[in-house]
């Protein structure tokens, strides 16, 4: 496997979406390229350090104030009749 | 290495039994799944328009479009996949008002492969959570996916972010599946770029803590 093609297939390996053929293979790639290698580890950190951070977290207050709007809204939806929202 | 897993799992059965409670007018149901959901579309509104103002109204008007059309959704995927759908819609639609300027779209990235080539290749070390403060990771994180196009960002925070499988992101966001694959292929190498020159492992150990990454 030569550097472009484990980088086509790369998404799928991180996705366990690759069938296990072409995984030896990406993974004997791996083994000898370093860069990417590198690349490979860097992209998975990418994804779990966004999927650990969580950036925008709703506060408990605004979440509060969401939620009493929304259902205000949708019984005086219910009210008024159906209508296109 | 273990694969990257959707992490929202509820059981089908259960929530399309909340929905048809819904449908037949009960609105403790559809308050449960607002419970449910409302920090979700919370997330992928403010990674789409940027704007917590915007943010706040599409949570709102998603989950009262999807009160209003509970009797259109015809039970073909999951709930959470519909609401999605309607959330980055209006997401995208206040994003276009507040950037009259930028044509914005999920197809505006067809531009050249170029971008999405690695350049860094230098190990992260040390962990970056152990180089940065929360409060400084967090701010180059936040300022890194800001500097992705939409499209690119909108399909990086609903499989990597909020947990949709493929499928169900090329759902939500009516792309086909190799788009989506595509998409986030270079939405993950462009991000791994960017962060690389912030948490690459640094031989002059100068202590450089930020390059301007050029985000729009």
């Amino acid at each position: 496997m030569k550097c472009a093609e484990f980088l086509n297939e790369l998404t799928n390996y991180l996705d366990g979406a690759l069938d296990a053929r072409t995984k030896s293979e990406l993974e004997d790639h791996l083994a000898w390229c370093h860069n990417c290698y590198v690349v490979c580890d860097t992209t998975r950190k990418t994804i779990e350090i966004y999927r650990n951070q969580e950036l925008y977290e709703l506060p408990e207050d605004l979440r509060g104030r969401l939620q009493t709007a929304i259902m205000s809204k949708c019984s005086a939806h219910k009210k008024s009749g159906p209508q296109k929202v | 290495m273990s694969a990257i897993q959707p992490n929202v799992q509820q059981p089908v059965s259960e929530e399309m039994e909340l929905v048809r409670r819904a449908k037949r007018s009960d609105d403790k149901a559809f308050e449960e799944l607002v419970r449910r959901y409302d920090r979700n579309v919370f997330r992928i509104a403010q990674h789409i328009t940027q704007n917590r103002e915007d943010a706040e109204d599409v949570v709102q008007d998603a989950f009262l479009k999807a009160y209003g059309n509970l009797a259109q959704f015809q039970e073909q995927s999951k709930f959470y996949t519909w609401l999605v759908r309607i959330a980055v819609n209006e997401a995208l639609m206040r994003l276009r008002r507040r950037r009259p300027e930028r044509m914005v779209s999920l197809d505006e990235d067809v531009k050249t492969e170029d971008d999405s080539l690695p350049r860094e290749v230098a190990d992260w070390s040390p962990n970056p959570e152990q180089m940065y403060n929360q409060g400084e990771l967090r701010d180059i994180l936040t300022r890194t996916i800001q500097g992705l196009p939409a499209g690119f960002r909108t399909v990086f925070v609903l499989r990597d972010v909020e947990g949709l499988s493929t499928e169900e992101t090329a759902q939500a966001l009516e792309l086909s599946i190799p788009a989506v694959k595509s998409r986030l292929l270079r939405a993950r190498l462009q991000l791994r770029e960017r962060l690389s020159r912030y948490f690459q492992k640094r031989a002059s150990g100068d202590g450089e803590k930020s390059s301007g990454d050029g985000d729009q």
